[in-house]
């Protein structure tokens, strides 16, 4: 089959590989109809995750028809089209028994501080991704639901992370009615976070982000108030003096590890991989939310230590709230929020890349050509 | 105003957001939504049906985190230890909790040395490395390289005239330091 595959920091292609196979009775091979790149996909391809090995295939975001199933697997039969949680997970653990899918532990021998992942490098369990023409998917029995007969794939793809991610951030911030909401990051997940805000009742909603077409497209798909922190000396009192000096109730990172930061940081998380990622989406989160407020946290941070700005948090009186998202908890709800027209979540994708350009997928993605918000893979099996 | 004990007052009322905002304050409870990641015992929800999951055969020794009790029942075969960079990798997970800054470092380095050992592999089969293909950076010509910098306030682009220094000067240090070493080399020998 074809497949993407990692050859090294910023370097991927697409090449032959075995058809993964079923290694467990409750597999499933899935026939890949559409993937996603994810903008935490760029933190194995920038090099930053940690046993990210060449040869793997990313991929946590697809959806596909079930082509084949192992002897055990009972939900699930040839043919049915599915999609697909980006968390790996057995249902029954002590974790997932508490709906704590993303922490499973029965998953991921490589680390215990993190649950499985398809296409996430070894460190989440060293599963291959969707980017490709077929995946094993473990666990066929819990995993995967049937996409509806009304919704569309594109729309399905996007549940499988970026969307119930984004929800789930700002349900992470205990929104209650009124609260002022910054969300950092307009990338899919940040304009998914904002969209959502509004859903749990905030009384105003602020998108930060330094690329103006993305700013643009909160204002438009989410109705935010945008403002772009490269044209300010310092985002943070900007943000204090619209908020009366008060500061937001809420406040959502949802940029993750890959923050541009000064360039202290750029060089020592970046480009050295000395720090799990740049902090800095993350300190602003903790400077501009008020005092006893709530920072939320699901924009993915690696393993490695971050300078963060702890004693802020602390003396402020924070809560930080914090997880990879559990995204088949969120699916009920979400199809009712699509169903009912408040959310259409393919309303963002603006590349459809065929599987064999994905090189060119990457770096346009990486490099934030061309207006790219969300680029959508097409395997040639498709 | 933040000074006395009243909230500041948001510029729209709820009513108004309702009206502007297709679903607005749908999700108003907090009770009601489905995945506050708080501990809910029910362990039938997800579709399992059993308690323990039978076990994944274990194919070659595969390595795991030392905070594990065991192997656990199912995990991924992406990519099974191999060469130098496999050897860091099973002493990463041998020696040391994931607790530790030097698991993680070694993990790392080893990837480096993975990607530097593939891509010399790569030149012994019938398909090398290529490192403009492989990057994407043809795209820059083909998807508006040029306009999407140009007149954008970007953040990232007071680092990029750096980057090709940051990510070269190893390299080009590493190839210098193994010229001099070989000169040595050849000089002591010819002596």
């Amino acid at each position: 089959m074809r497949a993407m595959v990692y050859r090294g920091p910023y370097r991927v292609r697409v090449e032959e590989k075995d058809r993964p196979a079923v290694e467990h009775p409750n597999d499933a091979i899935v026939r890949v109809t559409r993937a996603a790149i994810c903008g935490s996909d760029l933190h194995l391809y920038h090099g930053m995750m940690p046993d990210t090995r060449v040869g793997m295939t990313f991929g946590h975001e697809f959806v596909g028809v079930v082509d084949e199933v192992g002897p055990s697997v009972q939900n699930l039969k040839v043919g049915d089209r599915v999609m697909v949680p980006f968390n790996v997970f057995c249902g029954t653990c002590y974790f997932c028994a508490r709906g704590l899918y993303s922490n499973c532990h029965n998953v991921n021998p490589n680390a215990t501080a993190v649950g499985g992942i398809y296409g996430y490098s070894h460190t989440s369990g060293g599963y291959d991704g969707g980017q490709s023409e077929f995946v094993r998917v473990p666990f066929a029995d819990v995993g995967p639901s049937l996409i509806p007969e009304w919704m569309d794939e594109d729309d399905a793809v996007l549940l499988t992370d970026a969307l119930a991610t984004g929800y789930f951030g700002a349900q992470l911030g205990d929104i209650v009615e009124g609260d002022v909401v910054v969300v950092f990051g307009a990338g899919p997940v940040g304009l998914y976070a904002a969209k959502s805000a509004w859903l749990m009742g905030a009384g105003r909603v602020i998108v930060i982000d330094h690329l103006d077409y993305r700013l643009a497209k909160a204002a438009e798909f989410a109705h935010a108030e945008t403002y772009n922190f490269a044209e300010y000396d310092d985002i943070i009192v900007h943000l204090k003096k619209i908020t009366e000096y008060l500061g937001a109730d809420v406040t959502i990172d949802a940029v993750g590890a890959e923050a541009d930061g000064n360039f202290l940081q750029h060089v020592t998380a970046a480009k050295l991989k000395l720090q799990g990622g740049s902090p800095v989406a993350l300190n602003w989160a903790i400077d501009a939310v008020r005092k006893g407020g709530t920072v939320s946290v699901m924009g993915a941070y690696g393993p490695l230590f971050s300078a963060v700005k702890f004693g802020d948090a602390m003396n402020k009186g924070l809560t930080l709230r914090m997880n990879q998202c559990p995204v088949k908890r969120q699916w009920p709800r979400l199809f009712e929020h699509i169903k009912n027209g408040y959310l259409k979540p393919s309303d963002i994708v603006t590349h459809r890349i065929p599987l064999e350009h994905i090189a060119e997928g990457y770096h346009i993605f990486s490099a934030k050509l061309d207006g790219c918000i969300k680029p959508l893979i097409v395997p040639n099996a498709a | 105003m933040t000074y006395t004990p009243e909230k500041p007052k948001t510029a729209e009322s709820s009513e108004a957001l309702r009206a502007r905002i297709p679903g607005w304050g749908a999700d108003l409870d907090p009770a009601d939504r489905p995945s506050v990641p708080r501990e809910r015992f029910d362990p039938t929800f997800s579709g399992a049906w059993w308690e323990f999951p039978e076990r994944q055969p274990e194919k070659w020794p595969r390595e795991r985190s030392i905070e594990h009790k065991f192997l656990t029942p199912v995990f991924g075969t992406a990519c099974p230890p191999k060469g130098v960079s496999g050897a860091i990798r099973k002493l990463a997970y041998r020696r040391y909790s994931e607790g530790r800054a030097a698991h993680w470092l070694l993990l790392i380095a080893a990837d480096r040395v993975d990607a530097a050992g593939s891509t010399l592999r790569s030149f012994l089969t019938t398909r090398p490395d290529n490192p403009i293909t492989e990057t994407g950076v043809l795209s820059e010509i083909s998807h508006h390289g040029l306009a999407s910098r140009r007149g954008e306030n970007r953040a990232d682009l007071r680092h990029q005239p750096l980057d090709p220094i940051i990510v070269a000067a190893p390299w080009v240090l590493t190839g210098a330091l193994a010229y001099v070493l070989a000169k040595r080399v050849v000089r002591r020998r010819r002596a």
